[in-house]
């Protein structure tokens, strides 16, 4: 992989994604003030001594924006690396395995995928404890489920392959065709999808923390600060624009970045002839 | 189902294989039954088994033993899961969902106009994304990897990556702060005539379409795409046949059954998004009654909602796979 | 006589997109001429790739897929049809000229009805009217042979066979009585026994109406039953033009003669065939539905010799080779191999046992990891088998690629960077890295095109003198069988009806299956269509 087959459009991308996560991991360096420092009155405007503005009670909207990223990037990264490594391990060995392993999670899984994921989010989280952790799990036990339906398919395509027969009859066990045979041939659309859930996680965290069932107060996160200053918007204060535009710029950058994967793919394929 | 087990394997093989139509939509619904089923155990029994005290949480941390045994014994938790789970589901059957932890009303009650005014708001969102989506799907196809084409894409992709709660705050400081043409919040009540309803829901119904319509529009697309490039559409062009006269007839009755599965697995994208939108609007329905009740733990509100939602998007996706099903000429004419 | 079509110098490009390079144009014909008179058949042959298709979709004005016509005429009755705007393009399309896909099951629409579908063309130029057009698709399906001619149109096309559909396609031609018909590859999706049948009545069909036809196919044997002349075409140009006669019994060019004399290789059998290398007794194997696919098959495949199976689809050739690997355990019945039984089961085989039968695919496309350089594809046999690594697996990866004759400077490609011939070459290394006593060979020519096949043939003959490996060859093509067999066996619906030496097998008196099988495969001999069929005829009337 050259550089220069890289489009611009995932450059941007690249670009985006690599500046949120910068601003991340040295939050305390960047940031002008505290995450939770009151430093002037409640929503003063953009410019002048804030270049973003002041919010509801007062913090400085730039200083929680890049301790937010934090928070939000951490939780969203973490849900999906857990929801990732579940899905993919499973529906592999079901794959793999077929017959009745693959018959009682591919049916749990389809009843578990038959509650729309905002509503089994809310059943669940209104019972739970509100932390961080189970925050994490409860969403990467329900985006594993799409992660599921993918990596069984993909692998399910590959596994029918004849070179895979040939592996089998050359008398290869399991471990070998999953992770020689059938994982390097299914590398590109799980690293699209893993982008795909990602931009998702983002997205998702900030609906839940939007509707108070998230990152809890007084931690700094994306969809908590639409909420703080949703109120403004009545008063023409667009202080709760500032970051939805955050997420929105975010979730385009990783979703640029897939859309390049996706074609990226279907070339391969093109190119191996296998229609 | 049951016939089929009482009158032996054979004559079953054979009903299914005269009537493969009627069979499989006979297998549909009987999936969709068991599947409900398993999701109402989901919802009540995986609620209970999950750790956590109702009672405690209800009443706080500093609660004494005795007012907690007293609250559990108010609320019924005292008794056991089976016959708890028979009593809801029984009564849910019956449109019974018991009282309100919070507000100690019928929960019923409440649910029935809130219902009303979120299947109202759906639909009208479905009513306009739909055929919008379908229309720019086929724009994009006819124009395909040309501009019109690309400038829908990108579109499309930008909206894919913008929250729900976003988008309508967005739409709120443009129409009802700063122009001044929407009313915000989107208040309805009973006496409400239907323009004035449909005038109150203009912004929330306008978020709704955004969410859903990029979605829609990429599937169908592709489900257009797919059915554009197949080898009997080159044949009615090479019959000399006009663009227009072939998609009609030979693309419109093979495209049916993809672009209706396209718009099942989208309203899944509406069912989620009322939830959010409600919330921004401050609109009375379903899902702004769900997310308070989920704040202060009122389980049985929890427990109604999220069982309603799950049914309706079952039997939305069972209806689309009935379509599907009438709509594939091998099932309805078989050998 | 006036030309009906005459294409002078025709180019046709098109771009294409290779992955990670930029766009390029590429020329798919270029300076090709043909006339056509009223009434007369032109056959265009070639490989895959040769163009033969592009040209006759330009008798359409069509280029399917991003091709353009970017030079040259195509007159139609003296006017340049290429000129016509939109609407005069498709007042000809379906009128004046139809078009016969390779694909029937694909080209027929399966929401409407075989009969709606056959009279769309005539009834929307305004041709007939509605009854006219219903009587004559009846009799196009009754001159074709299809079944119940006047209720034929009122089925759905996935309630017909593939035979039928072909004939119904070409009925979807013939109805608003064109000028011309573009057939392309109408019967190379059939069966060899269901081919002659279509043949015949897309024969008869054209005699009947009077219509010029321009006759597509990779098949000299078959064009030249049907054709008055022929093109020979190859990489998009003219490689040789003349009447079907002048080609098949003096080609001038090099390239001609070579496709004439592919299938006219004979090798004698061995006389020996005493020795067995595989046994397979009474297997009767099926699925775990209850399908049952095979039944009571016993034959044996004599040491260091070749066993060619053939049968048609659906003969349970290809089901025979899951048995014997042990993909699917036979339901009753054993495959001993070298005087020893083999468990049924892959699971229960001994690597030595599993080393010692090799299986080379059809497809070798997909029959090769994708991410694997030729080194790992057959590097991995040698240390999985023999724990050759480093060096040592180097080096004998390098004789077995001089082996094949490939040459050692295709050891880093990936099979995505390797023609067709050089896929299957490197699959036939894998093989015999395992250093197998028997190789299973299921249709390892079949998707490849006829001169290259002949060089894989070549190959596989010398390695069985240099290495005395077994073969079990499955192919449905008895030129293949000829031309390579020892001993033979002929398949059909599951059933083994002949086995023995190949010298008996393909000499009377023939059982009725085998009979209509070696009558059906079309001969490089002109006539040779109308003899079949008189024969036929004959011995029905004497029925």
């Amino acid at each position: 992989m050259r550089a220069r087959d890289i489009p611009f459009s995932a450059w941007i991308g690249i670009f985006g994604i690599a500046i949120a996560f910068l601003a991340a991991v040295f939050a305390p360096l960047l940031a002008p003030y505290g995450e939770t420092e009151i430093v002037g009155s409640v929503w003063e405007p953009m410019g002048g001594a804030f270049f973003f503005g002041t919010d509801n009670l007062g913090r400085d909207i730039l200083s929680r924006l890049i301790y937010g990223a934090r928070t939000t990037l951490f939780v969203a990264l973490a849900a999906t690396v857990i929801s990732f490594s579940l899905g993919i391990f499973l529906s592999f060995t079901a794959a793999v395995s077929r017959g009745i392993i693959d018959l009682t999670f591919s049916r749990f899984n389809d009843l578990m995928m038959s509650i729309p994921t905002l509503i089994f989010a809310l059943v669940v989280l209104a019972v739970l404890p509100q932390n961080l952790l189970i925050l994490i799990l409860v969403m990467a036990v329900l985006d594993s489920t799409r992660v599921y339906r993918l990596g069984r398919a993909v692998a399910l395509d590959v596994a029918v392959m004849e070179f895979v027969e040939a592996a089998r009859l050359r008398g290869e066990g399991k471990m070998w065709i999953i992770f020689r045979e059938i994982l390097p041939n299914t590398l590109s659309p799980l690293l699209a999808e893993f982008g795909l859930r990602f931009a998702f996680a983002i997205l998702f965290l900030s609906t839940l923390s939007f509707l108070g069932l998230g990152i809890q107060p007084p931690s700094a996160d994306w969809g908590g600060m639409v909420k703080d200053n949703k109120d403004g918007i009545i008063f023409g204060i667009s202080a709760a624009l500032v970051p939805g535009t955050a997420i929105a710029v975010i979730a385009v950058c990783v979703n640029l970045v897939v859309d390049w994967l996706l074609r990226r793919t279907s070339s391969l394929k093109g190119g191996r002839g296998d229609a | 189902m049951t016939q089929s087990t009482e009158t032996g394997k054979t004559s079953g093989l054979r009903f299914k294989e005269r009537n493969p139509l009627l069979a499989l939509i006979l297998e549909r619904l009987g999936l969709s039954a068991i599947l409900l089923l398993a999701v109402s155990v989901l919802i009540f029994c995986g609620v209970e088994a999950l750790p956590g005290d109702f009672a405690t949480t209800y009443l706080g941390q500093s609660a004494t033993p005795q007012a907690v045994a007293n609250i559990r014994a108010d609320l019924g938790l005292d008794r056991p899961l089976f016959t708890r789970y028979f009593d809801w589901l029984g009564g849910a059957l019956q449109g019974d969902f018991g009282t309100s932890w919070a507000s100690r009303n019928s929960v019923s009650e409440q649910i029935g106009n809130r219902l009303g005014n979120s299947l109202f708001l759906a639909f009208c969102a479905a009513a306009i994304s739909i055929p919008l989506a379908i229309l720019l799907g086929m724009v994009a196809v006819h124009y395909r990897n040309r501009f019109a084409d690309r400038l829908i894409n990108v579109v499309s992709l930008a909206a894919i990556s913008l929250p729900e709660f976003f988008i309508g705050y967005l739409l709120i400081l443009l129409f009802a702060v700063n122009l001044g043409v929407a009313t915000f919040p989107a208040t309805v009540h009973e006496g409400m005539s239907i323009t004035q309803r449909l005038s109150a829901i203009a912004l929330p119904t306008a978020t709704l379409v955004l969410i859903v319509l990029a979605y829609m529009m990429r599937m169908t697309r592709a489900a257009i795409l797919s059915v554009m490039s197949s080898a009997y559409m080159e044949t009615a062009e090479l019959k000399g046949v006009g663009a227009f006269r072939a998609i009609i007839k030979h693309a419109a009755p093979n495209a049916i059954a993809p672009i209706v599965n396209v718009v099942a697995l989208n309203l899944a994208y509406l069912v989620v998004g009322v939830v959010v939108v409600e919330v921004v609007f401050v609109y009375p329905g379903m899902g702004q009654y769900m997310v308070d009740a989920v704040t202060v733990r009122d389980m049985p509100v929890v427990q109604a909602c999220g069982l309603i939602f799950a049914a309706v998007y079952i039997l939305l996706n069972m209806l689309a796979d009935i379509i599907a099903i009438v709509a594939n000429p091998r099932l309805r004419h078989p050998r | 006589m006036p030309e009906l079509l005459s294409v002078k110098n025709l180019k046709i490009e098109a771009t294409s997109y290779p992955p990670g390079e930029p766009p390029k144009r590429v020329t798919l014909v270029d300076g090709v001429s043909f006339d056509l008179q009223k009434g007369k058949v032109l056959g265009l042959i070639g490989e895959s790739g040769a163009g033969k298709s592009t040209i006759g979709l330009s008798a359409l004005a069509y280029g399917r897929g991003g091709a353009e016509i970017t030079g040259g005429e195509v007159l139609l009755d003296g006017s340049d049809i290429l000129k016509l705007g939109k609407s005069g393009i498709r007042s000809v399309r379906g009128a004046r000229v139809c078009y016969v896909a390779q694909s029937a099951a694909a080209a027929f629409n399966p929401s409407h009805r075989l009969g709606d579908q056959v009279v769309e063309a005539s009834l929307h130029h305004g041709l007939m009217t509605a009854e006219e057009a219903r009587k004559r698709a009846n009799y196009l399906f009754r001159v074709l042979g299809l079944p119940n001619p006047d209720t034929f149109g009122d089925r759905y096309p996935h309630q017909v066979s593939g035979g039928q559909l072909q004939r119904a396609m070409t009925a979807m031609a013939l109805c608003p009585n064109p000028e011309l018909i573009v057939f392309d590859e109408p019967t190379t999706a059939l069966d060899v026994t269901t081919q002659i049948d279509v043949l015949a009545a897309i024969k008869h069909a054209i005699e009947e109406t009077h219509t010029a036809a321009l006759y597509i196919t990779h098949d000299l044997a078959v064009v030249a039953q049907i054709s008055d002349d022929i093109m020979v075409l190859r990489h998009g140009k003219t490689v040789e033009y003349g009447t079907a006669q002048q080609i098949i019994e003096a080609p001038q060019e090099e390239y001609t003669r070579a496709l004439v004399n592919v299938r006219q290789a004979q090798r004698s059998e061995a006389a020996d065939q005493s020795i067995p290398q595989l046994t397979v007794e009474n297997v009767t194997a099926g699925y775990p539905n209850g399908f049952k696919v095979l039944f009571d098959v016993s034959l044996h495949v004599p040491k260091g010799q070749t066993l060619a199976i053939v049968g048609e689809s659906g003969s349970g050739k290809s089901t025979l080779a899951r048995v014997i690997t042990g993909l699917l355990p036979p339901l009753a019945g054993n495959v001993i191999f070298d005087g020893k039984p083999l468990p049924p089961a892959l699971k229960d085989r001994s690597r030595d046992e599993l080393r010692r039968i090799q299986l080379i695919y059809q497809m070798a496309d997909t029959a090769m990891n994708p991410r694997q350089t030729v080194r790992d594809i057959i590097g991995r046999p040698l240390t999985f088998y023999f724990g050759l690594r480093g060096e040592a697996k180097t080096a004998r990866v390098k004789e077995l690629l001089e082996e094949i004759e490939m040459g050692t400077g295709f050891i880093d490609r990936y099979p995505a960077e390797l023609s067709g011939g050089q896929k299957q070459r490197v699959a036939i290394a894998r093989a015999l890295a395992a250093k197998p006593e028997l190789i299973l060979c299921d249709e390892p020519t079949s998707a490849l095109d006829p001169l290259v096949a002949e060089g894989i043939l070549k190959l596989l003959m010398r390695l069985q003198e240099e290495t005395q490996v077994s073969y079990m060859f499955i192919t449905h093509d008895i030129a293949i069988v000829r031309a390579i067999a020892d001993s033979v066996a002929v398949m059909h619906r599951g059933r083994l009806v002949r086995f023995g030496p190949k010298s008996k097998v393909l000499s009377p008196p023939f059982d009725d299956y085998t009979d209509l099988l070696l009558k059906s495969v079309p001969e490089m001999e002109l006539g040779w269509l109308e003899k079949v069929l008189t024969t036929r005829r004959m011995e029905s009337a004497g029925n």
